[in-house]
């Protein structure tokens, strides 16, 4: 379970998140949806630890675990991921390298023996082949030279090789056409049960669609300023961010 | 004038050699005039001084702080360095202390030992550390692959003791002659303990048609000079395919000087350097396109930490004849402290109208993106940055085809970022 009180955060002097208040249970996907410059990918990085994103007040814990003292390699291994909304290109380092090192260090963190190579390759193999990816994909270097959709299945394939416990998709649907969202979705919805929870951070309802939301939360100025079931995604598509802005004024 | 301190400090070093030249050269072997004519240009030129264009960016000053003394003769012990050297199945030709010892060498037809191999491509009256060199060179070999023949491996290593203290130099002078059709691959490796100044020289002639894959690792002692030149010259149709790994010496230089002098020859002067401390390395290449139709590459990664400094001089001659001359050169430095330099002077110099010729220089650090996504995926930092710096010397790299010799390369990697850690 995700636990998330009073939650700050400052870029710079400017202050993007100004009182969080969310909890995600195990097995739960929910939906923060807001305008640009709500905060929704502040809120993304702040959970997973990047430089330049650290909280300024409030807390965050995972099952207990406090998780902003804690390194991201040490979020990871407590079962966090971070889809990025720009996957980042990694020149010079494979795929399969990539994974493997990154499943490893994580079954290394967790007190488990490393997984071998052939071990390893029928994993991925199996996994990319439920996400239509080309066997290829393995062999070049991470995110180079792929086109948008390639980036967000292969943050996909992460996620089904590593297994997180709570992913945060940020912006995941932007920059894909329908085939590509659905697959994605597809990835996302095979990890659902009762260990796995999600944050999905969204612009619009069309990947809600896919990813049916336990709970979406409304995300504006750095405050949530309405929750709800799945019908709340239809009603901001119908009306807009405006007019719910106006009502919580 | 302060100034002038330098080089008489240079001077004085130069002065050194010279008596010790006066000292053995009626036991030196080979050619007498040519090591008169050598002298002449050390008595007349001295070493480089920070005046030189040529050596702006690495100042020999540090070399005139020791005082080195002749190489012991007597046979010494060896065998912890031997077992130092990365494990190639090919013949071995072992130098310990700047001497042949045939008592830990493969024997080959293609291998004549037992003295300087002077070859005809450096110019001791052109080049200081050469002449140094043709001076004082007591030892060498000269390897020669017949037409058409592939000569497989063959691994050239140089060991330094340290000799208990004593520092001593050595200037051994290596040919490698590739007939018509002739293959090689040469497996340079160089490696030691203590204070000592390596000044090696080696002259290769490709010759039509012929190939020769040159790999050197430079894994020489902290505390050692190595001030390497190799001169080559690249028939029509030939390839020289070099690549250097540097991540040894207190002060190194690796000089090559590559002539395409026939059309279609080829030329690779890849390299890498990782440097720590306070190490000082450069890696300098003059690439002279005489001839059409030839194509240079030069990929050049430096890795730096502490209060290092890189050097990359990369000059590339293209005459009036060589039409249809394809350069690439690319350097790149990658900065891990705020306290290390990088110092990089590509130069273009085009008589010919019809050429593709490319440079391009960047100095940056580990990309703060790169890191973290690394580590949100549960990479601990210190393996993620391991992971980014290879990264960074992969297109260096994935030039070698050499199974055994890109092995040796990736594991003096490995073994230098260990040390770093």
């Amino acid at each position: 379970m995700l636990e998330i009180k009073g939650l700050e955060a400052s870029i710079g002097d400017k202050q993007i998140l100004r009182g969080i208040d969310l909890v995600v249970p195990s097995g739960e996907v929910h939906a923060v949806m807001g305008p640009n410059g709500a905060g929704k990918s502040t809120l993304g990085y702040v959970l997973s630890g990047r430089a330049g994103y650290e909280a300024t007040a409030g807390l965050a814990t995972f099952n207990g675990a406090d998780l902003l003292d804690i390194e991201p390699e040490e979020r990871a291994a407590l079962g966090l991921f971070l889809a990025f909304q720009y996957p980042v290109e990694l020149p010079g380092v494979g795929n399969a390298n990539f994974l493997r090192t990154a499943l490893n260090a994580l079954r290394r963190a967790r007190g488990e023996a490393e997984m071998d190579a052939p071990g390893f390759l029928k994993l991925a193999r199996a996994e990319m082949k439920r996400l239509s990816m080309p066997d290829d994909m393995l062999k070049r270097n991470v995110n180079v030279g792929f086109s948008g959709g390639e980036k967000k299945r292969n943050e996909v394939l992460q996620m089904a090789i590593l297994r997180p416990k709570l992913a945060i998709l940020d912006e995941t649907d932007s920059g894909l056409d329908i085939d590509a969202l659905r697959i994605v979705a597809d990835g996302v919805n095979a990890l659902r049960g009762p260990d796995f929870s999600a944050l999905v951070i969204t612009h619009y309802q069309r990947l809600l669609e896919y990813i049916v939301p336990d709970r979406v939360h409304v995300l504006v100025s750095g405050r949530i300023i309405r929750s709800g079931g799945p019908e709340l995604a239809l009603e901001l598509e119908a009306n807009g961010y405006a007019g719910m802005v106006a009502d919580a004024a | 004038m302060s100034a002038s301190v330098p080089t008489t400090r240079l001077q004085a070093t130069a002065d050194a050699f010279l008596t010790r030249f006066a000292g053995i050269k009626a036991s030196l072997p080979g050619d007498k005039s040519l090591r008169e004519r050598a002298a002449a240009t050390v008595r007349s030129k001295g070493l480089p001084g920070p005046r030189e264009e040529a050596w702006r960016y690495t100042q020999l000053r540090p070399l005139t702080d020791v005082t080195f003394e002749t190489p012991l003769h007597a046979d010494v012990d060896a065998q912890a360095l031997l077992g130092r050297l990365p494990e190639i199945a090919a013949p071995h030709l072992v130098f310990v202390d700047g001497r042949f010892r045939a008592d830990l060498s493969t024997a080959s037809s293609m291998v004549r030992t037992g003295a300087p191999s002077f070859g005809s491509g450096a110019r001791p009256d052109f080049d200081p550390m050469v002449a140094l060199n043709t001076m004082l060179a007591e030892d060498g070999v000269a390897i020669s692959v017949p037409h058409d023949v592939d000569g497989g491996t063959i691994v050239l290593a140089s060991l330094a003791t340290g000799q208990n203290g004593r520092a001593i130099a050595f200037h051994p002078r290596h040919s490698v002659n590739l007939a018509d059709g002739a293959k090689l691959t040469l497996i340079e490796i160089g490696l030691g303990d203590g204070v000592y100044f390596h000044n090696p020289v080696v002259t290769v002639s490709v010759a039509h048609g012929a190939s020769l894959t040159h790999l050197r690792l430079q894994t020489e002692s902290e505390q050692a000079f190595v001030l390497s030149t190799v001169y080559a010259d690249v028939a029509s149709d030939g390839t020289y395919d070099s690549f250097q790994l540097a991540t040894g010496g207190r002060l190194a230089r690796a000089e090559i000087h590559a002539t395409l002098s026939g059309p279609n020859a080829i030329a690779h002067l890849n390299a890498a350097q990782l440097l720590a401390g306070s190490q000082h390395a450069d890696f300098t290449t003059i690439v002279s396109h005489d001839a059409p139709n030839c194509a240079s590459r030069q990929t050049v990664k430096t890795v730096l930490t502490g209060k290092s400094r890189g050097v990359f001089q990369g000059k590339i001659e293209v005459a009036r004849a060589a039409q249809k001359t394809d350069g690439y050169q690319m350097n790149q430095a990658l900065l891990l402290s705020p306290d290390a330099e990088m110092d990089s002077k590509p130069q273009l110099e085009i008589y010919a109208d019809d050429v593709k010729c490319s440079h391009g220089a960047t100095v940056g650090e580990l990309d703060a993106e790169q890191l973290f996504y690394l580590r949100s995926r549960g990479v601990p930092e210190a393996e993620a940055r391991a992971m980014l710096v290879r990264a960074f010397l992969d297109e260096a790299l994935e030039a070698i085809t050499h199974e055994a010799g890109r092995a040796a390369m990736e594991t003096a990697i490995a073994h230098w970022w260990d040390r770093q850690a």
